[in-house]
């Protein structure tokens, strides 16, 4: 009887130890030909982009392509600032000050993936509701700091890593 | 399958079919006892099988001539187009094949529907066509991809950001989708695979939806279950197929008035602007197709809702054999929900016009109250009338109604009722 019980339990060890070395087996061969899909080097490597901004006079904006995506560089007026100012946080669905949304000593510039956070159209500069893009694909409308303000997109346009190289250069990623 | 042993006549044959039983099977196609009063809305599984090998043949073609590289796609295709010996004929049946497949597989579903073919026995034969339509309408949304055109590129950045709905994870599936940070060449190329290695699975699912077929065998216009073989069947051959190759022959015609006269009337113009990842077109709207589950989808003033209850309005439908209550398959002998039937088939029409509308005003409200009513029908309506519907009499056999010249003898069929 002992010497049966021995065997079964030797026996079960044998299949759970193989199941798992099987599974895992599995996993190391599945996940390389997941993750192959994932952005390669090449995606990678052009996550960089330089814009000069010399250029752009005051209330207006340019775009950019980084990354395959539309980036917006919008020099704002005073107005605009302030307009963008004034809006009580309790306006917004997904509150965020303006002053987080630039970069401090810089605030005429607004920087931001001109990409709708709903399902990833560009939105029209100058149109909608608020006075700053409007997105004609299902209807968000965003005011001067780029933030949702009605329609079914749920976040407020992305600020993209940046930086100022110099007064007159934006280094993008 | 077929009650007899099938025996091959000639010595080479039985040498064969001892080893593989080929011939059987072929003998118990021809035979399959098929109930005899099926109609013409029973045709469309022969044009299926006819949509799908034709994309498969002309995508095949397609695919020689065909480069999937963000630079020089569109231009690959007005090289098919202008140059190929008889590209255009080959691409216009291909993209107009899409549509053709896709207003036979309606058909299809909703004569299921009407007929309660998706009920018990055959909920697994429903089940497997429901993956088939799923699969189809991944094949047709990747293939529409491949043209790269404006309505391609920004249809795909559409329905992929769909996936940036899912919490936490959403924009890591949709990275991994793109294989870049936006749809991009590589999105392209994976599509171009996919899009080829489709219509293959769906090959394999149609063997398995036919299988479950041929197991309780089909259903029928009255919906009752029948002996078979017996008097009220016929032999597939020649009687089903001479009937599914006249529908398929008066299908075709319309096929080709598409394919010949107006080709591009179920596109959309933009698509013959090369993408361009700057703009997005004034009017984003899919294929006509797609359009009923797309008013769903923008409906719904909230992003994760909106593609929840999109993917919902598919999937109830695996449930439906459940959702519904009653004992009576055929909607001839429901006279309440025939009335719903009808309700359900216009709203799901309304839904598509309201989808290939611009998201505002009246549009918009019309679409609310259409995906309301939507998952009304499934979730309240089919349960509820199953329930408390009175049914008319129901025959005895498929037989009966003719032989007896009309309907049947309300107290020969009441003791039927409970039976089906």
């Amino acid at each position: 009887m002992s010497k049966e019980e021995k065997n079964v339990n030797r026996r079960d060890f044998l299949f759970t130890a193989s199941y798992t070395v099987g599974a895992v087996g599995l996993g190391a061969v599945v996940w390389p030909l997941i993750d192959q899909m994932n952005p390669d080097k090449a995606q990678q490597a052009l996550a960089t982009t330089e814009v000069d901004i010399s250029n752009v006079e005051p209330g207006k904006s340019i775009t950019v392509l980084w990354r395959g995506k539309p980036v917006f560089l919008k020099r704002r007026t005073p107005d605009e600032i302030a307009e963008a100012r004034a809006v009580s946080m309790d306006d917004l669905p997904d509150p965020q000050k303006d002053e987080e949304r630039v970069k401090e000593g810089k605030d005429e510039w607004l920087v931001m993936l001109g990409v709708c956070t709903h399902l990833g159209c560009v939105p029209l500069k100058d149109k909608g509701d608020y006075k700053g893009w409007f997105c004609p694909c299902h209807g968000s409308h965003y005011d001067v700091s780029g933030r949702i303000r009605k329609g079914p997109a749920p976040k407020n346009m992305e600020i993209p890593k940046f930086e100022f190289v110099d007064n007159n250069t934006i280094k993008i990623g | 399958m077929s009650e007899h042993e099938y025996k091959p006549k000639s010595k080479a044959g039985k040498w064969f079919n001892d080893r593989l039983p080929l011939l059987t099977l072929g003998a118990h196609l021809t035979d399959y006892p098929t109930p005899k009063n099926l109609n013409y809305w029973w045709t469309f599984g022969g044009i299926l099988t006819f949509c799908l090998l034709t994309q498969i043949i002309t995508g095949i073609v397609l695919a020689m001539h065909y480069v999937a590289h963000a630079d020089l796609a569109f231009a690959s295709v007005e090289h098919i187009m202008r140059d190929v010996n008889y590209g255009w004929l080959i691409r216009y049946i291909h993209s107009n094949g899409a549509s053709m497949f896709f207003l036979a597989v309606y058909i299809h579903i909703f004569r299921s529907l009407f007929y309660g073919s998706y009920k018990s026995p055959r909920e697994v034969i429903w089940i497997i066509g429901l993956m088939i339509y799923l699969l189809m309408m991944a094949a047709a949304f990747m293939g529409y991809v491949l043209p790269w055109g404006q309505m391609s590129f920004w249809g795909a950045t559409v329905i992929t950001n769909l996936f940036s709905a899912i919490p936490l994870v959403g924009d890591s599936i949709t990275t991994w989708l793109w294989g870049a940070y936006s749809v991009d060449n590589p999105t392209l190329n994976r599509f171009f695979s996919l899009h080829y290695l489709i219509p293959f699975l769906i090959l394999g699912l149609v063997v398995l939806h036919i299988w479950a077929l041929h197991v309780p065998g089909n259903n029928n216009p009255v919906g009752i279950d029948i002996k078979k073989p017996s008097k009220d069947t016929v032999p597939f051959h020649p009687y089903i197929t001479i009937k599914d190759t006249f529908a398929l022959l008066l299908f075709m015609i319309v096929f080709a008035g598409f394919v010949f006269f107006t080709p591009n009337v179920l596109g959309h113009s933009d698509n013959y602007i090369p993408a361009n990842p700057l703009v997005t077109p004034a009017h984003i709207v899919p294929e006509w197709y797609l359009l009923p589950f797309y008013a769903i989808l923008r409906s719904v003033p909230d992003k994760l809702g909106g593609v929840i209850l999109m993917f919902g309005a598919i999937f109830i439908l695996f449930v439906l054999p459940w959702l519904d209550t009653s004992k009576v398959r055929s909607a001839v002998f429901r006279p309440i929900y025939r009335q719903f039937y009808w309700i359900f088939v216009i709203d799901v029409l309304m839904l598509g016009y309201m989808g290939a509308m611009p998201a505002e005003g009246i549009y918009l409200v019309l679409a609310r109250v259409g995906t309301v009513y939507y998952f009304l029908h499934f979730i309240v309506v089919m349960p509820l009338v199953g329930l408390f519907e009175k049914t008319d009499p129901i025959p005895m056999s498929i037989s009966e109604p003719v032989l007896t010249g009309g309907g049947a003898e309300p107290s020969l069929a009441k003791k039927d009722n409970g039976k089906i």
